[in-house]
């Protein structure tokens, strides 16, 4: 009986750690591909050829061509740089933001630890994409603004998660042992409380990059961020909805090319989570 | 002589809202001199707990004096608070809990060096020196939390209060979650450090425990709802308690 147990319990770790390698290695191959992508495409992305305009899926085109005649494949691999890079960008921007507002309210508490958290109740309390949308209104369209927006309205979840965790850190014995090691606050907050508490905020990191890729995505479909000629997935797609009947693989490709990175995105995160979670190993 | 530790009118109010403030320490005074070992027993919430962590600032005080070494730390901030650290250190109950779980013993043990500028190579050696005076082996320093026993964690500890030559040295609780042949040892290497160091090392020794303070303190206070009910050498407060509570706490155990 006893045996079965730990047989089963070694099987699923196993598991978790085939799915990390599998996922992780899948990830970087995005990664690397965006990095290099200009080296990887077959034609020039932004060479316009009416003569060849919207030609469906070939040999030659393996995903056809769009109403310029512009190669899809080459298109959506160079897209995926500015779509990942973009997504990155601003994970990490929110991640370091929401980070470091937690970490000083739930460290400092008192009246500013409440101005900062009812703040931080307002934004989580308006529905995110259309705020984005208001904030890239006012800042106008393209990528920047699009980031900009996004991250205005993504800090607050870090910044919740962030607290909590120094509040519970802050209650710990080895924290008056560190305060009575004649340690600066400052050096206590790098040295003790953020190295124990980027657990839980890294794996939400990681489950919020399909998020955000998503809602990029969503902006630059409603036009508000990167402009035309730039090769962005979420651009490609709302330049061409016209022709989505007519010419579904000029919209296919770009979408199912986010399909398919935020899945494996998502998936990393969900891997990420199960790994560091003592319950699940 | 002067005595390393005065408390004077030590007061801990705390007030909640829609409730009466709750007074947890109620104007307690009293005095350590150097060398000395003083034992502070009582039940739990009687306020042992509060008023030790006001002598080291871990809490502020509503009101009162804390004199360490002639210098009134009761209102020390940033800076100057850190520097009175060097004279103070504590050991917790919980040792397993009282170190960081990311780090290793060695790295907490001289966290303290490296904040007073000792260099990381010396502080190595240091640490090292600390860990065998406690009856540890050298290597443990490269040890986690959770890789060491109790015991040996709470010895581990010690080390890291030893580390800045402290004039006092607060047990809070020190020996309560180790079970009874450890909690000896580790008296043992308390009392070993104080002839050792004489009149360097003074000891507030927080403890439920009668028997423990009766064997280990030369004076012993007793504390219940905040106040200090009475004061003597423990032979005679155990063996001719005055206070109505102090016979209670005392019949209790026997």
């Amino acid at each position: 009986m006893n045996e079965v147990t730990i047989r089963k319990q070694k099987i699923k770790k196993d598991s978790v750690k085939v799915r990390l390698i599998i996922f992780g290695t899948l990830a970087a191959l995005l990664i690397i591909c965006s990095i290099f992508s200009e080296y990887l495409t077959p034609y020039d992305p932004y060479l316009q050829d009416l003569s060849i305009a919207k030609q469906p899926p070939s040999a030659e085109h393996l995903l056809g061509t769009d109403r310029y005649g512009r190669d899809m494949l080459s298109r959506v691999i160079v897209g995926s740089r500015t779509s990942i890079f973009s997504t990155l960008l601003l994970v990490a921007i929110i991640t370091a933001l929401g980070t470091a507002v937690g970490v000083f309210c739930g460290w400092n508490g008192k009246w500013i630890d409440t101005v900062l958290m009812r703040i931080s109740d307002m934004f989580l309390a308006f529905p995110g994409l259309v705020f984005a949308l208001a904030v890239a209104g006012v800042l106008g369209g393209g990528l920047q603004n699009a980031i900009i927006a996004l991250a205005a309205i993504s800090w607050p979840k870090y910044a919740r998660i962030a607290r909590s965790q120094t509040l519970a850190q802050k209650e710990t014995a080895w924290m008056k042992a560190a305060k009575l090691s004649g340690s600066s606050d400052l050096k206590i907050i790098l040295k003790h409380i953020l190295p124990n508490i980027i657990g839980p905020i890294l794996v939400t990191s990681m489950l919020d990059i399909g998020t955000m890729m998503m809602e990029l995505a969503a902006l630059s479909f409603l036009g508000l961020g990167a402009k035309p000629p730039i090769a962005e997935w979420g651009s490609m797609m709302s330049d061409t909805r016209s022709l989505m009947t007519t010419s579904p693989w000029i919209t296919f490709s770009p979408g199912i090319a986010i399909f398919i990175s935020v899945m494996i995105f998502n998936l990393l995160g969900d891997t990420i989570r199960d790994y560091a979670d003592p319950k699940g190993r | 002589m002067e005595p390393i530790l005065k408390v004077e009118n030590l007061t801990k109010v705390f007030s909640r809202s829609g409730q009466a403030d709750f007074t947890a320490v109620n104007g307690i005074c009293f005095d350590l001199m150097p060398g000395e070992c003083l034992g502070i027993i009582g039940e739990s919430g009687s306020g042992k707990t509060t008023a030790v962590n006001m002598v080291t600032r871990l809490a502020d005080a509503t009101s009162g004096n804390i004199i360490l070494d002639g210098e009134d730390i009761a209102h020390l901030k940033g800076r100057e608070l850190r520097k009175v650290y060097q004279k103070m250190q504590m050991v917790f109950q919980t040792p397993t809990d009282s170190f960081d779980p990311r780090r290793t013993l060695g790295d907490g043990i001289g966290e303290s060096l490296r904040n007073i500028g000792m260099s990381r190579k010396d502080t190595r050696g240091e640490v090292e020196r600390l860990l065998e005076k406690c009856g540890l082996p050298a290597e443990f320093a490269d040890r986690y939390p959770h890789q060491v026993s109790g015991g040996q964690c709470q010895r581990a500890a010690i080390a890291r209060a030893l580390a800045v030559k402290p004039k006092l040295l607060i047990c809070d609780e020190a020996t309560s979650a180790l079970d009874v042949t450890i909690q000896k040892e580790i008296l043992e290497l308390l009392n070993e450090l104080r002839s050792q160091q004489g009149d360097n090392l003074s000891i507030l020794f927080i403890c439920h425990d009668i028997s423990l303070v009766q064997q280990f303190c030369d004076r012993v206070l007793v504390m219940y709802h905040g106040d200090i009910v009475e004061e003597g050498i423990p032979d005679d407060v155990i063996g001719n308690p005055q206070n109505e509570y102090t016979q209670r706490l005392i019949d209790s155990v026997l």
